[in-house]
């Protein structure tokens, strides 16, 4: 093969852009619920996304770049021309990386994972031939971008009913919010834990078993909890605060939680999202690392990772911070005790996902949580416009980014065939 | 800066609107107060500043109802009803404007009360006033109402307060009925235009009670959904 370290570097330079519009845009959409219910300021949003977007994508991001660079596209096909491979991949990327950054100029709801799906579909079926496609296996990520945001609401709509019930709904309020908060605290430190366990740790070095899993698991959420209960012991609850809303020093409370869901937010949103950017990377290198092999067994090398995760640090940090206060100013009717519903909801969603390596979106699955602890009568006013522009963006953005994948694939054709 | 997708979902809640509406459809109404002081003692020259006062305050009320109903489009979706919601904006901005006409009314025609009513009135006033007053109340726990996703202690606790309005409005029917008496014993001797006119202002301040209590029982309608 011709023009390897071209490739490679190309493929670099487009996923570190495609990176970094996920950092400077999509983190928002994760990091802005905690912002905006005052839990947390964006600086410490921004560190907590920098730590986690990063540990998501390394410890639990193998799987949904396994999808993207080889579930997708059937390689078998192209054993000939493996250059083939590498043009879709970078088209795709290119695409992408392109549509992101117009769409977030326009504020268009659309999915960094519809995006590349859509690219990578549009270049394997167009400029490979229809069977390039495994059609069965887009047919479930397909079904999972509508089932992730119900599965998401319905979780949302039965634990912020269960605040209801056990905290909001009681006679002492803060009490219960006391007594009941780190239980939840427990569960989200727990079910991200064990996701990460599950599927991250292989790639570090680490093999547990199941037991052992769910052993270090529980002891992850016990730990997390016991830190939160030292924090809303510290707590400084203001009784005067009352006097007006009743509800004040238990929104404190919930503060708490939510700086743990904004954390396991920003991990789940670095374990699924930051595929997107290095998946078709890390498939154009490992053809090139094998000598135009298209190498089904090859590994993920960890380098790649750091990349993604370094990619969306450097978006968030230089623009992503921005973009999570506009965030954040909009959305100060999200209290903490339904923003962490909400969190919560999602980020297991999507960790799950990220753990059975689906690509999902991120944002329509928050959104779907949020939709239902609205349907649980917590929130003030949704648009439901949003909604129906999502459904719209979808039906744009597939098409879309398939057109510009498969110009962009005959270009590259042309230029170094 | 263009809008991100989790922002734009968020619509501004009308829940703080209502009430700041409510707010000011009270200022306007305790302004009766001093209305039907100057009124009584028939010192038209105050008599027609309270008037003045009570308009520009409707005037305030009426702007607030207008913002709020531009910021409620069909498709936005909130823990109430939309139509429960536009119904109890009406209510509450219908008392305002009832004050209003009473006041108007009044200074108008000069209204002098036959001594007999004179010393019930400003009972009757002051319980009609209560009654929006508890009215107010009541909207007042709507945030705490969506904070606890209606239900609990909350509701029980909106629930006695519209249960107590019903029975400030059940007083101040009773006092009416005392007045129209009153009334009904001296209109032989009375210019009968005078009469009626007096008789319609008695049915006005006793709406001001009416319509706080429907604005208590639209509420209800709203907690159970």
């Amino acid at each position: 093969m011709e023009f390897e370290m071209t490739y490679v570097v190309m493929a670099c330079i487009f996923g570190l852009f495609m990176a970094w519009g996920i950092g400077a845009n999509d983190v928002a959409n994760a990091m802005g619920t905690s912002v905006g219910s005052g839990a947390i300021t964006i600086k410490q949003a921004v560190i907590i996304a920098a730590i986690f977007e990063f540990a998501g994508a390394f410890l639990a991001g193998g799987q949904v770049t396994k999808t993207i660079r080889k579930g997708i596209v059937d390689a078998q096909l192209l054993s000939g021309t493996p250059e083939l491979l590498v043009f879709g991949m970078l088209a795709a990327l290119l695409a992408a990386g392109i549509w992101l950054f117009v769409a977030s100029r326009h504020g268009w709801p659309v999915s960094t994972t519809h995006t590349i799906v859509g690219a990578i579909v549009g270049f394997a079926a167009v400029g490979v031939g229809v069977d390039a496609v495994k059609w069965s296996q887009v047919g479930s990520i397909v079904m999972s971008w509508v089932v992730s945001p119900a599965i998401a609401g319905v979780l949302s709509y039965w634990i912020f009913r269960s605040v209801q019930k056990f905290i909001l709904n009681t006679d002492d309020p803060l009490g219960n919010a006391k007594k009941y908060v780190p239980i939840y605290i427990f569960l989200a430190g727990f079910v991200i834990a064990l996701v990460t366990m599950f599927k991250g740790l292989k790639h570090v070095g680490l093999n547990l078993s199941t037991l052992q899993s769910y052993g270090f698991a529980v002891l992850a959420g016990l730990i997390i909890m016991s830190i939160g209960i030292v924090a809303i012991r510290r707590l400084k609850i203001d009784p005067n605060a009352d006097r007006d809303f009743h509800f004040a020093n238990v929104e404190k409370v919930f503060g708490i939680l939510m700086v743990v869901t904004a954390c396991g937010m920003a991990f789940a949103h670095g374990s699924n999202d930051v595929a997107n950017a290095i998946g078709p990377m890390a498939a154009v290198i490992s053809v090139v690392e094998s000598g135009g092999q298209i190498g089904q067994k090859s590994a993920l090398p960890s380098w790649i990772l750091l990349i993604g995760g370094g990619g969306i640090v450097a978006g968030l940090l230089m623009y992503g911070r921005r973009v999570i206060a506009t965030v954040g100013k909009h959305i100060t009717d999200l209290t903490p005790s339904r923003g962490f519903a909400c969190e919560l909801s999602a980020a297991t969603t999507v960790v799950v996902a990220s753990g059975t390596g689906l690509p999902i979106s991120t944002t329509h699955t928050l959104v779907g949580a949020v939709l239902g602890v609205g349907l649980a009568r917590g929130i003030g006013a949704l648009n439901m416009n949003v909604v129906q522009t999502i459904f719209l963006s979808w039906i744009v953005t597939l098409p879309a980014g398939a057109i510009m994948s498969i110009i962009f694939f005959f270009t590259f054709k042309g230029i170094f065939l | 800066m263009a809008r991100t997708t989790i922002s734009s979902l968020f619509g501004s809640s009308p829940i703080r609107p209502l009430q700041q509406h409510m707010e000011s459809v009270q200022a306007c109404i305790v302004e009766l107060v001093p209305f039907f002081e100057a009124a009584l003692a028939e010192d038209w020259s105050r008599a027609a500043e309270q008037q003045a006062a009570i308009a520009r305050l409707e005037r305030e009320a009426d702007k607030l109802k207008r913002e709020l109903r531009l910021h409620l489009p069909k498709s936005l979706f909130m823990p109430v009803s939309r139509r429960d919601l536009l119904e109890v904006l009406r209510m509450q901005d219908n008392i305002a404007n009832k004050a209003k006409d009473i006041a108007g009314l009044i200074t108008g025609r000069r209204m002098t009360f036959p001594e007999s009513m004179r010393a019930h009135m400003p009972q009757f006033v002051n319980r009609c006033i209560d009654a929006s007053k508890q009215a107010q109340k009541a909207i007042n726990e709507l945030d705490e109402l969506v904070e606890t996703g209606f239900g609990g202690s909350e509701i029980k606790l909106v629930q006695d307060m519209i249960k107590h309005l019903d029975e400030i409005e059940s007083d101040t029917d009773k006092i009416q009925v005392k007045i129209r008496a009153e009334l009904f014993k001296v209109e032989k001797d009375l210019p009968p235009v005078d009469v009626m006119f007096m008789y319609k202002v008695l049915d006005w301040i006793g709406d001001l009670g009416d319509l706080s209590q429907r604005v208590g029982s639209r509420l209800e309608l709203m907690l159970a959904r």
